[in-house]
């Protein structure tokens, strides 16, 4: 393993880390006096920091000393775990997450917040006696060294021990590791040197557990040990030394006073096994507390791999879809045998392609707690509280739209807070509990994924959006909107809300961003508001990018294909209703509303389509708003196995990507945002349309 | 004789010719994934006349260029010999429209003569050597330089 692959894995692993430590300050907020998911959460800090070590990240080393230090502390009852703290060691985490993330991009990260938030960590630990500081300096020590991240920070602490501890107490300790101990690196003779270096050891070896030489497998382990150890050392600082292998060995400590409760010598292979102390309960990291955890085991897998299996199973359906196709033009008796082996193999295809999008599916949770961060952010931000509450957060969905989905939910997120919640005055008035609640909701719902977020402020400001659609020129002063339609103004380009920009949200980018980044996942959102109920949106995204629902329609003399996400209506209208304007720009009146035709042959260099009975298809354009796209003819709705272009030529403008249909041809998908933009109409006649627009109803 | 010392050591490379725009090329028969008979294929809107469009290859969405085309030398005319040599360079394929395959040419790397001094003329950047065979010249294509365009 080269060392960049070490590296990759360490950061692997601190996702997984970050991830628990997020779990577990949740966890706290609910039972604030748990030791073992204090230990949870110290344990994760811990290991971000040992391994960060090794690498010699020395900002990130520093950085998580501050915290696992005060962590210790409570830890060690020194510090309860009031609001603020937690507040503070939620802070601490999201830096934590940006430092890691900084290291492993080799990005700079904000100095300052961090620097800011580690005085905040040490504001408690200056309220320490001298010898907690005396503690936090000795395992400084150890940072850049590069060596085993677990076993290093060990070895120092019994240096830190308390002076004052002169007692001599003697402990029997019966050590027989598991076959894992040793795959994960450890090394029982450091394990040992470690006790050593606490007092006296008196050790003996048991090998009754291992077979005949010739029955010996190389990769088990047999021998254990039991260990008589004298040392002024707390039973605690013994604990410690196996605090990294625990569960992943057999291990039992007696003080030797109880020594007549153990059995003399363990019967290997099952020694009796403790109740493990509070401290060690959840040995973090480690598959063992994964089992007790609930969580099944999981297999890392390059996504190389599955996206090449993906696109394996894609071409099977299809050549499933082409060998139906042939039979069925065989036509042969209904009651022929290949017929129902055909509908077999169809199904099994099918289950086939499910199980492999799962593959590629993954809970929204760490999305999810990623939102956490930017409500906690956010009402800090804007000095309103609020509580976030999740649900489903095991929901899966496609890992692309999840990564696609962040930034979006992001935006939403933040304007909940910042623009949703009303202050804890303004809530106060209103009858409502002081601090807000935030709720975000997974959920599947017929072959779709629903997201829901939702606020308990006052709901839209309907008079409010109205006014500013007519100040930024969206609306007409005297149209008249139902509330439907004004809450849509809200995704409308170039809008924003807020009265003056705040530097949370109101960037500029407003909901019409959010909107266009649902739309390009094949989704669509809505919003629904109760005046001073609060404000709910709705998105809803297909389970996965790589098949869709189209219209196979034929352009020019082409089979193509347009998705159905983008298109809101189809018409087939009267002559009387296509009107020509200027030169050569067409519109289509629909409902009182006059819409600039695209005729996509021509768009596209096919040459132009005159269709007897044209058909349009109404689509939402990301920049001009509706756009009627003029063809031929609508063969077919169907899902489609989408297939990205070869880069080979480059962008092609006005196609997102191609499908392969049942007879084996390749038919393109239509890119419609594109296509509406590369046929803008004229200036004339967008404004002709917009006039119109104030004018009809 | 010396030289057959030499040439038993010298490498010796498969090569499939075609033609093209009535010019005899070849290349290597390991850049070679498959030879197929040609079939209508799915044009694609604002490519150049030497982009014919895209074909289903077993599942698989292959860009198919007209070679001939290509090389600055005229469209090539439909024929029922034509075939689509599918050419792999990297982790793609690419299909290229021939006029015909011919044979299948075993030179040693000795017989391939350097082109650099003639590399001016139009489809001159598209060839790496040139190998006489039975009074033909018989141009070596560099695959590279013809999928990922002008050298």
């Amino acid at each position: 393993m080269s060392k960049s692959s070490i590296r990759d894995t360490f950061f692997e692993e601190c996702e997984d880390l970050l991830e628990a430590l997020t779990e577990g300050l949740n966890e706290l907020e609910e039972a604030p006096g748990d030791d073992e998911t204090v230990n949870a959460v110290f344990r994760a800090v811990h290991s971000i920091k040992g391994g960060a070590g090794a690498f010699g990240l020395n900002d990130l080393v520093g950085f998580a000393h501050t915290f696992e230090t005060v962590l210790d502390m409570v830890r060690d009852h020194k510090l309860s775990i009031d609001a603020n703290l937690i507040r503070l060691f939620h802070k601490s985490g999201d830096k934590l997450n940006d430092l890691v993330e900084a290291e492993r991009d080799g990005t700079s990260f904000d100095a300052a917040s961090r620097d800011a938030v580690t005085a905040e960590l040490e504001e408690y630990l200056s309220d320490e006696a001298e010898e907690e500081i005396a503690f936090s300096a000795a395992p400084l020590d150890f940072a850049p060294a590069p060596i085993d991240a677990d076993l290093a920070p060990l070895s120092e602490e019994p240096v830190a021990e308390l002076p004052n501890a002169t007692v001599t107490s003697c402990y029997r300790i019966v050590f027989v590791p598991n076959s894992e101990l040793y795959t994960h690196g450890h090394e029982p003779l450091l394990l040992l040197d470690q006790l050593r270096d606490l007092g006296e050891v008196e050790i003996v070896m048991d090998v009754t557990g291992a077979p005949d030489f010739a029955a010996l497998e190389s990769d088990m382990t047999y021998p254990g040990w039991t260990l008589c150890v004298s040392t002024q050392a707390s039973r605690d600082e013994v604990e410690a030394v196996f605090e990294f292998v625990e569960g992943l060995c057999q291990l039992t400590i007696v003080d030797e006073v109880e020594m007549s409760d153990l059995p003399p010598l363990p019967s290997l292979p099952e020694p009796p096994q403790i109740t493990p102390p509070p401290m060690d309960a959840t040995a973090q990291a480690k598959p063992k507390e994964r089992d007790s955890k609930g969580p099944k085991p999981t297999l890392r897998v390059d996504l190389e791999r599955v996206d090449r299996l993906i696109n394996n199973v894609g071409e099977l359906i299809i050549n499933q879809a082409m060998i139906s196709q042939c039979i069925s033009q065989l036509e042969l008796p209904p009651t022929s045998q290949i017929l129902n082996e055909i509908e077999d193999y169809k199904l099994l295809a099918r289950d086939i392609q499910e199980g492999v999008m799962a593959i590629r599916a993954q809970p929204v949770k760490p999305l999810f707690q990623r939102m956490a961060r930017i409500v906690r952010e956010a009402s800090e931000a804007t000095g309103k509280h609020a509580r976030f509450v999740t649900v489903g957060e095991n929901t899966e969905i496609d890992k692309t739209v999840i990564e696609r989905l962040a930034d979006p939910l992001t935006h939403m997120v933040r304007n909940a807070v910042d623009h949703g919640l009303e202050n804890a005055e303004g809530r106060k008035k209103a009858g409502k509990d002081e601090s807000g609640t935030i709720r975000l909701s997974a959920a599947h719902r017929s072959g779709n994924v629903i997201l829901e977020i939702s606020d308990d402020g006052s709901g839209i400001n309907r008079p409010a959006v109205l006014k500013k659609a007519i100040e930024k020129g969206l609306i007409a002063p005297d149209a008249e909107l139902n509330e439907g339609e004004i809450d849509n103004l809200l995704f409308a380009p170039g809008f924003s809300t807020a009265a003056e920009v705040s530097n949370l949200s109101g960037r500029g980018v407003g909901m019409d961003v959010v909107k266009t980044a649902v739309m390009k996942l094949g989704g669509r959102i809505s919003v629904a508001s109760t005046e001073g109920e609060g404000s709910t949106f709705s998105i809803v995204l297909p389970l996965t990018l790589a098949v869709m629902d189209g219209f196979v329609v034929s352009i020019g003399d082409q089979t193509m294909v347009v998705p159905i996400a983008s298109i809101l209506e189809t018409v087939s209208p009267a002559n009387g209703d296509i009107h020509i304007l200027g030169q050569s720009d067409r519109l289509l009146l629909l409902r009182n509303r006059y819409i600039p035709i695209v005729n996509a042959a021509e768009n596209l260099g096919l040459g132009a389509d005159q269709h007897e009975t044209p058909i349009y298809l109404i689509v939402e354009a990301e920049a001009q708003g509706l756009c009627a796209l003029e063809i031929g003819e609508i063969h077919d709705q169907r899902q489609i196995v989408v297939k990205s272009l070869d880069s080979e030529f480059g962008a092609i403008p006005g196609i997102s990507a191609a499908t392969i249909l049942g007879d084996g041809k390749i038919a393109l998908i239509l890119d419609t945002d594109e296509i509406a933009r590369r046929s803008a109409p004229s200036a004339e006649t967008l404004t002709f349309i917009q006039n119109s627009e104030f004018q009809d109803v | 004789m010396s030289d057959t010392a030499e040439l038993t050591v010298a490498e010796t490379e498969e090569f499939v010719t075609f033609s093209a725009g009535n010019q005899v090329f070849c290349i290597k028969i390991t850049q070679i994934r498959e030879i197929r008979r040609w079939a209508p294929v799915t044009a694609l809107p604002h490519t150049p006349p030497d982009v014919l469009g895209v074909m289903n290859l077993r599942g698989a969405v292959i860009p198919i260029i007209d070679l001939s085309a290509r090389f600055g030398l005229g469209q090539t005319e439909g024929n029922e010999r034509n075939v689509v040599i599918i050419a792999i360079d990297g982790d793609n394929s690419v299909g290229m429209l021939v006029q015909s395959v011919s044979e299948i040419l075993s030179v040693t790397t000795d017989q391939i003569q350097d082109t650099s001094e003639v590399r001016s003329a139009s489809t001159a950047q598209y060839i790496t050597g040139i190998i006489s065979h039975d009074d033909h010249m018989i141009r070596v294509i560099d695959l590279a330089t013809v999928l990922h365009g002008r050298a």
